[in-house]
């Protein structure tokens, strides 16, 4: 156990060393640097060339990897130009906003994906099954920017029970986590259905029902656990996902997060912010898959063996 | 009746025997034969939409028609089950000692008394070093180990009655004999009556007392077992067992039995044994023949019952 996880993190240490290097290109691909950004389309060329020149921007692109490089391995992200203090702060400080969402929204959507899972796998077939896969298809065919506008406008506008912006109240937590939440848990759902159903068949279920189980005590005693692998999974990505990518949701609902400050970033050339910002979901989306492994190692005994050669 | 495709069929017809305390009866057929579905809805474990007629006689009630809730108290503490493939039959991620202690768990029994219990099941079924194999999973046993787990699971309610559904074909020759002897053991120590399902007569002629031969979800002979498949009075018993030399007694031309077996979705009219029976004449083709008493304990559902030569 101790070596899988030294392995897989020694494995993530390389991911990290991918995103970092992949991220310094992509920004740098981006038509305009910081100069150009902060003094405006006004400045002069000498303007630019000497704050050009005091960001190191005019050195090789090798040298710069490499300074850059060469901080990060220090754990030193560099100074936020437009904020001027360490780009890490200024991430970490916008960090517990977005973990707040995800979790939220994460939960709603294990409790509820699973429970509308299990209803629909526990019968294939059925009317109950056809119904959930309708509901969960529509889930998440519905774009997660216009449920946000809608629950807004409904919630918000029409009925004011919910505010519409901002961060810091739980009041403030449940339009957007339940907007984040749909989709999320529409493929909850799915997986578990399908696992589910697909558990049903199994023998071992015939033999929990001959030992006198009821169904709902051969559901939860043996179906589900036997059907939460992919289940498991599937969460574990999606949570990474979420991490970095509710930016559209972030910022329909003003959400004090990550994502929004890596979009502002991105637009003012702040390349300290987002590599910082970058390497820190890299980081999370890296921990989040080992710990998705870890709970399947847990739940079958069969995947520890795998994991050992 | 069970719905197939399209339509339904009857996978059942006039099924009836009779399973004694204390002694064992075996079902043979070819698969599809329908003795595994007799033998499950005894328990009420059939496929889906299943529709059933008649009775079944447990005691002095009948199961057919008894409440779901009485027939899950049955299941387990009466009637064990005995799954044919014990790997696919455990639960992958459960340890040994929590399926086969779970049916005491569930019935109330303190954690330390039911690790006692399945300690001293695992015993009996012949696992050497219990203790060391009651937190372990199915995966890491043999599969003859297996089987005896599964036996010891069926035991731990303390049924009376214990049906075995070929509990010996998923496991390799040596391996059959030791888990038949086992099953013997249990059947002759403690008073266990055992509903045996098996393709396999050499298995019918070591464990079982009585035994029913199943064609196309219907009886064909039924009678005392060494008497059946040494003297069979149905065609289909006898080339059954001259496939078997072990157990025919006159090592006599064997018979290989032709043709496919009948589909009991799609039964053919008249003896549905007719198309791939030696001696079918024309009203073996028209007229569906019934179980009768051809001998004293004797049954047989052919018209030329007393012409079958052994």
């Amino acid at each position: 156990m101790t070596y899988f996880i030294v392995k897989r993190l020694a494995i993530g240490l390389l991911t990290i060393w991918g995103v970092v290097t992949a991220v310094f290109i992509v920004v740098r691909l981006a038509p305009g640097d910081q100069a150009t950004v902060a003094l405006g389309p006004d400045a002069s060329a000498a303007e630019v060339a000497a704050l050009r020149h005091t960001l190191g921007l005019d050195q090789p692109l090798l040298v710069q990897y490499l300074s850059y490089l060469g901080d990060v391995v220090r754990l030193d992200f560099g100074d936020s130009y437009r904020f001027g203090r360490p780009a890490m702060d200024q991430v970490l400080e916008r960090f517990p906003a977005t973990a707040e969402l995800t979790l939220a929204a994460t939960v709603i959507a294990i409790v509820a994906g699973l429970i509308l899972g299990v209803i629909a796998g526990k019968k294939p077939g059925s009317g109950l099954d056809r119904a959930v896969s309708t509901v969960t298809l529509g889930m998440q065919a519905l774009p997660p920017f216009w449920v946000g506008i809608m629950f807004i406008l409904i919630f918000a506008l029409q009925l004011q029970v919910l505010p519409s912006a901002g961060g810091g109240s739980l009041a403030n937590l449940v339009l957007p986590a339940v907007t984040l939440a749909i989709p999320f848990t529409a493929l909850v759902a799915r997986m578990t259905r399908s696992g589910v159903a697909e558990t049903m068949s199994e023998a071992f279920v015939q033999t929990a029902r001959s030992k006198g189980l009821t169904e709902t005590q051969v559901l939860t005693g043996h179906v589900v656990k036997n059907s939460l692998i992919p289940v498991v999974t599937v969460v574990g990505l999606q949570v990474g996902t979420l991490l970095g990518g509710a930016v559209i949701i972030e910022t329909v609902f003003a959400w004090p997060g990550l994502g929004s400050l890596l979009v502002s970033a991105v637009g003012n050339r702040d390349y300290a912010v987002v590599q910082a910002a970058t390497v820190l979901i890299a980081l999370c989306v890296i921990v989040l898959n080992l710990a998705a492994d870890i709970i399947n190692a847990k739940l079958d005994p069969r995947i520890r063996l795998e994991a050992r050669r | 009746m069970l719905p197939a495709g399209a339509g339904t069929g009857t996978v059942l017809d006039r099924v009836s025997f009779v399973v004694d305390a204390g002694s064992t009866t075996g079902l043979i057929g070819e698969s599809g034969s329908g003795k595994t579905m007799s033998a499950m809805s005894i328990v009420g474990l059939l496929p889906p939409g299943a529709e059933t007629a008649g009775r079944i006689a447990w005691k002095s009630e009948d199961l057919l028609t008894a409440a779901a809730r009485r027939i899950r108290q049955v299941r387990g503490r009466e009637i064990g089950v005995i799954f044919q493939d014990p790997l696919a039959a455990l639960n992958p991620i459960e340890t040994i000692g929590k399926q086969v202690g779970e049916i005491l768990r569930r019935g109330g029994m303190p954690r330390q008394q039911v690790r006692a219990r399945v300690l001293e099941l695992l015993d009996r079924v012949g696992i050497p070093e219990p203790e060391q194999r009651i937190d372990v999973y199915p995966h890491e046993l043999s599969g003859g180990m297996r089987q005896r787990v599964m036996i010891a699971t069926a035991l731990a309610g303390e049924p009376q009655l214990i049906i075995a559904d070929e509990p010996t074909t998923a496991l390799d020759v040596t391996t059959q004999a030791r888990i038949l002897r086992l099953l013997a053991d249990l059947r002759d120590r403690e008073g266990v009556a055992m509903l045996l399902v098996s393709h396999d007569l050499r298995v019918m002629a070591h464990v079982a007392d009585v035994v029913v031969v199943m064609y196309a979800g219907r009886v064909a002979e039924r009678g005392p077992a060494r008497e059946v498949l040494e003297h069979p009075r149905h065609p289909y018993t006898r080339a059954l067992a001259h496939n078997v030399p072990a157990v025919s007694t006159k090592s006599a031309i064997a018979e290989p039995l032709q043709g496919a077996p009948a589909n009991p979705f799609d039964r053919p009219a008249g003896c549905a044994f007719h198309p791939r029976c030696p001696m079918a004449q024309d009203r073996c083709r028209t007229d569906v023949p019934v179980l009768r008493e051809v001998e004293p304990g004797r049954f047989s559902a052919c018209h030329f019952a007393e012409r079958v030569e052994s």
